[in-house]
């Protein structure tokens, strides 16, 4: 019904160049987050699938029709601002109602529309206010039911959520997956965070300065981050990052030196011994482990958050190593503790930031 | 009564009087009757008759001479106050003034002429307001044409203004194209070029498109205001481009969007315009005095300028037609006063 | 409440005039959008573009650039396609003086006097307005009640038209006017105040003062306000006497705003007219004829008339009044960075 495709898609302002031949299929009924820090380009790109840019190069296809040169008020689709940018001097009502009428369509079924929308998202009891009168919440709704009216073949969402406080966010956050769960539409999401990309998705899309870093599933990205950036960006909190060396290859297992904390062995990886990688390491993946074996580091900080205990730690490289212990454990900062780890989900990456791939045979 | 006294006195903090305090009193007092005073002089002076006026000293009210009728008279007579020989006080109307003595008639008993020496007596006069001052010129003579001019002249001029000023202002705030800082460097060059610097081209412009002795031609030139384009433009700087994005997934045309979007969201910027076009159209002068040569064509001002120019100047009109001419800008300065000045100390413009 | 019920009245209100205007607005919107489809965003810019600048190009900078060949051309026809080309004649004729010490001997002495005239005026009443400006504002500054209220009191006269401020005094100043009234009462003899010559230019300097000294009182008054009230209480705090804070905090700070309120004025000076002329039509004699008057009369008044000399002494005027210009341009761009600052 709606499948949205990119083809080489760049985008120059005068001589900066914001977006670098951007290829990316989404299907129809998919939410696809595109995620990544400030200034990557995600926004661009979501503005030239609305129609609200042109590409300086490339062609946007929508429903396998190229749309690239068509208007924005013409592809059908519909988008939640980060402001809103509810119209101030309209009512709810006249905000809901703004489009369809100039789509020319009949009163009856604009207040069909209207009054469906507004009970979806229970904003009927405010229908007549303006947004000035209406909490940030209230004005997301609102954002959102200006979209759901138009049944647009795709939603386009520029950050949503950012503009509202913790707690309401989850729960917006909630909705939002129910909605795209019960009207099963397209939806493109643009965040810089992570976990709203993570508990969203069905694929997000990493982006840095204007390149996609990687296309995946929440788990994949989360399992296996094709670069540094990936792996740095995706998780809570952020992996640790070691440098290390390849020791060599013997028996499909692989050792690596670490700097000063001694060596340890994974699975084979296609890695020429001497060979500077960096390990990385989840926080969650690092256990406390008596006597004189595992990594040493001295403790720095303890966090106890009761169910689980967040130790940060430096090591005798000067390396800093945060780890999340489950449970409430009795450690001080300036104690060295010692860290087993589980080398079955270990990451590295070699020079150049590129995830290593299992080794041949 | 003690809030009163305790405003007037109030003082710079202490509880001493600082010669400052004495000098800012002094200041607003005065600044206060220098500049009423003479509009409410003016006002005042404008419900005399021309008898009245020509007084000297000029009294406060504006006082006639009783009139009264007389039997066995066609016209009122004017009513004096006579003290006798006797030192009584009578009431007698005067029928002729021949030198020194006046013949008067008691009215209640107008068979006999009384002879008075004119020293003796006093014109009785009451407080009555001639309000034949404003009726005649505005019936008689052209002046409620004038008023209908400067109306046209003014509120075409607003509209016009309004209208062109904030769709350019739209265009150069809202669109990229190339050549928009090319039109906003025109813009701001032009903002100080006085109509005086260019009138006499700018006459023959006028007369080669038909526009002299025309109600238009006083108006055309005026409307596009460098001051209103730019200062509409500095205000829908500040709506959010969101805000079009939006109405342009809405299916916005781009004139919708500049109708119902931006023109509402203008509205305390147009209304200051439309305030300052509204006070500068009703008072422009030089512009109309050139292009109107025919009298039913004068604005108010190019008609007063010229009835007080005339040779036999006739004060009492002119008073009451000055007044009028000032009524429309004393109701803008009375409800839009606070609005206009805390607008000129935001942008500092006129 | 009852402000809300107001507003809520005077927006209805408003909707009923605006009807009749919001349908022929959509009417014009079919066409616009074909043209939109067609022509694209830019043509839609120059669309809105267009009527403005078609007014603005027609009737100011079209005359703005046929000023200067106008004022190379001669003779009363009023076309410039009519019109003999003279060269430079026109200004050699403004400049043509036997002794430039002297204006009588110039051929245009009505030019170099309407010069000399309104150099006197500019002086004089500059420095009048900037003083008095300056004292309204401190006055206003201060911790008044109702300053809103004084500040409109000097304010009023800035919106009455030329033609009533000029009849306004004329009324006041005649010979049995309310200003002599006053003399006479306080045992002097009275003034013919217009028709005597100096006291004519006095009067009308004084009362364009009156007319416009509230204008730039406010702006002053803008300018007080800005500055941060700390400033005061750390001079206060210091033992700094008031006239020592007036000349090193007060001044210094309001010397942005007081450079604008200076070429302002002056700009508004030099080209002074309709109050005055209304006032004492130029007269008595020639002792208040101004520049543009001047212009006026030789471009317009039957008598004298000769378009291109008005066009050339409308230039020269224009020079003085660029210079001023991008002089203040200049100011409010440096008061910008600093602001930005």
């Amino acid at each position: 019904m709606s499948r949205i495709t990119l083809t080489g898609v760049s985008r120059s302002f005068g001589q900066v160049q914001v977006l670098h031949d951007i290829d990316l299929d989404i299907r129809d009924g998919e939410l696809v987050v595109f995620v990544g820090p400030s200034g990557c380009g995600k926004s661009t790109l979501l503005r030239l699938i609305a129609g609200l840019d042109r590409p300086t190069k490339g062609t946007i296809a929508i429903n396998d029709e190229d749309v690239t040169r068509v208007a924005a008020a013409d592809r059908g689709l519909a988008m939640v601002f980060q402001s809103y940018a509810l119209y101030p001097h309209m009512s709810v009502r006249q905000n809901l109602a703004f489009g369809l009428e100039n789509a020319r369509m009949p009163r009856a079924e604009i207040d069909q529309r209207i009054a469906e929308a507004a009970r979806m998202l229970e904003i009927a009891p405010y229908l007549d206010r303006r947004p000035g009168q209406l909490s940030g919440g209230q004005r997301q709704r609102v954002a959102i039911g200006r979209a759901i009216v138009r049944n647009p073949t795709a939603f386009l969402l520029d950050e949503p959520l950012s503009n509202l406080d913790a707690e309401l966010r989850i729960s917006t956050r909630a909705e939002l997956a129910a909605l795209h769960e019960r009207l099963s539409a397209t939806m493109i999401y643009v965040t810089h965070d992570q976990t709203e990309a993570m508990t969203l998705a069905d694929r997000i899309v990493v982006l840095r300065a204007g390149r996609i870093e990687q296309v995946g599933t929440p788990l994949e990205l989360y399992n296996r981050p094709a670069n540094l950036f990936v792996a740095g960006f995706i998780g809570a909190p952020r992996m640790n990052f070691l440098p290390a060396e390849i020791g060599g290859t013997k028996d499909g297992r692989t050792r690596l030196d670490l700097e000063g904390a001694g060596s340890l062995e994974v699975e084979a990886v296609a890695a020429s011994p001497g060979d500077e990688v960096t390990l990385g390491l989840r926080p969650h993946q690092l256990r406390l482990v008596d006597g004189g074996e595992g990594m040493a580091a001295e403790v720095s900080l303890v966090e106890a958050l009761g169910s689980e205990t967040v130790v940060h730690t430096r090591m005798e490289g000067g390396e800093s190593l945060l780890a999340v212990l489950s449970g409430q454990h009795q450690v001080e900062a300036g104690e060295t503790v010692r860290f087993s780890l589980d080398s079955t989900d270990l990451h590295l990456f070699d020079s150049d930031g590129v995830r290593l791939q299992p080794a041949a045979n | 009564m003690s809030r009163v006294s305790s405003f007037l006195l109030r003082r710079r903090g202490g509880t001493r009087w600082d010669w400052t305090d004495v000098f800012t009193w002094f200041w607003l007092i005065g600044g206060f009757i220098l500049m009423f005073g003479p509009a409410a002089w003016l006002v005042n002076s404008s419900f005399k008759t021309p008898a009245a006026l020509a007084e000297f000293p000029p009294t406060l009210l504006p006082y006639v001479t009783e009139l009264v009728q007389v039997d066995g008279y066609d016209n009122a007579l004017p009513l004096y106050e006579v003290t006798d020989e006797n030192g009584d006080a009578r009431v007698l109307a005067e029928v002729r003034r021949i030198g020194i003595v006046a013949q008067m008639v008691d009215p209640a008993n107008p068979q006999e002429i009384i002879k008075v020496s004119i020293q003796d007596r006093t014109p009785r006069r009451t407080v009555s307001f001639a309000t034949e001052n404003y009726v005649e010129p505005l019936v008689a003579n052209d002046f409620l044409r004038y008023l209908w001019n400067s109306v046209f002249v003014t509120v075409m001029a607003t509209i016009i203004t309004l209208l062109t000023n904030s769709m350019a202002a739209f265009a150069l705030s809202k669109y990229q194209f190339r050549g928009r800082s090319t039109v906003m460097m025109l813009i701001v060059a032009t903002l100080m070029v006085p109509l005086s610097v260019i009138i006499v081209p700018l006459y023959s412009v006028i007369s080669a498109m038909g526009l002299f002795n025309s109600l238009w031609g006083v108006i055309l030139p005026t409307v596009a205001t460098p001051t209103g384009v730019f200062m509409l433009r500095q205000y829908m700087l500040t709506i959010p481009d969101e805000l079009i994005d939006a109405a342009r997934m809405d299916k916005a045309s781009e004139w919708q969007i500049y109708w119902r979007i931006v023109l509402p969201l203008t509205a305390p910027a147009l209304a200051v315009l439309a305030i300052f076009s509204v006070v500068w159209r009703w008072n422009d002068f030089l512009w109309p005095l050139i292009v109107l040569s025919r009298r039913e064509l004068y604005t108010l001002q190019v008609g007063l300028n010229t009835y007080a120019g005339e040779l036999n100047v006739q004060w009492h009109f002119i008073l009451a037609m000055t007044v009028v001419t000032m009524i429309p800008v004393v109701l803008v300065f009375i409800f839009l006063q606070r609005f206009i000045t805390t607008g000129i100390a935001g942008a500092g413009l006129k | 409440m009852t402000a809300q019920a107001n507003t809520s009245i005077a927006r209805r209100a408003g909707a009923i005039i605006m009807a009749p205007v919001a349908l022929l607005a959509r009417a014009f919107d079919p066409p616009l959008r074909m043209l939109q489809k067609f022509g694209g965003t830019n043509v839609m810019a120059a669309f809105f573009l267009a009527p403005n600048m078609l007014i603005f190009g027609v009737f100011v900078l079209f005359p703005l650039a046929v000023n200067i060949a106008y004022s190379m051309t001669g003779g009363n026809a009023l076309f410039l396609t009519n019109r003999e080309f003279v060269g430079l004649d026109q200004y050699e004729r403004l400049f043509d003086c036997g002794n430039y010490l002297d204006r009588q001997t110039c051929r245009e002495d009505l030019f170099w006097t309407a010069v000399w005239n309104t150099s006197s005026f500019v002086v004089l009443q500059v420095s009048l307005m900037v003083g008095v400006a300056l004292v309204t504002a401190l006055v206003l500054n201060r911790d008044l009640k109702a300053r809103s209220f004084w500040r409109a009191v000097f304010f009023f006269p800035v919106l009455l038209s030329p033609v009533v401020v000029g009849l306004i005094w004329r009324w006041i100043l005649q010979r049995q006017g309310l200003l002599n009234f006053g003399l006479y009462e306080l045992g002097f003899e009275p003034v013919n105040w217009l028709v005597e010559r100096n006291w004519a230019f006095a009067a009308a300097v004084g009362v364009s003062v009156w007319a416009h000294v509230g204008f730039y009182a406010l702006i002053l008054l803008a300018g007080l306000q800005a500055i941060p009230k700390e400033l005061y209480e750390a001079a206060e705090m210091d033992g700094t006497k008031p006239g020592r804070v007036f000349w090193r905090i007060t001044l210094p700070l309001l010397m942005p705003n007081l450079l604008v309120v200076l070429v302002l004025t002056l700009i508004r000076a030099v080209q002074i007219f309709d109050e005055v002329y209304v006032l004492t039509g130029g007269g008595p004699g020639t002792s208040t004829l101004f520049l543009t008057q001047y212009i006026y009369e030789v471009g317009f008044a039957s008598h004298l008339r000769n378009p291109g000399l008005a066009s050339a002494a409308s230039i020269l005027m224009g020079l003085v009044l660029i210079v001023l210009t991008l002089f203040q341009l200049g100011i409010v761009r440096r008061n910008d960075r600093r602001g930005g600052k």
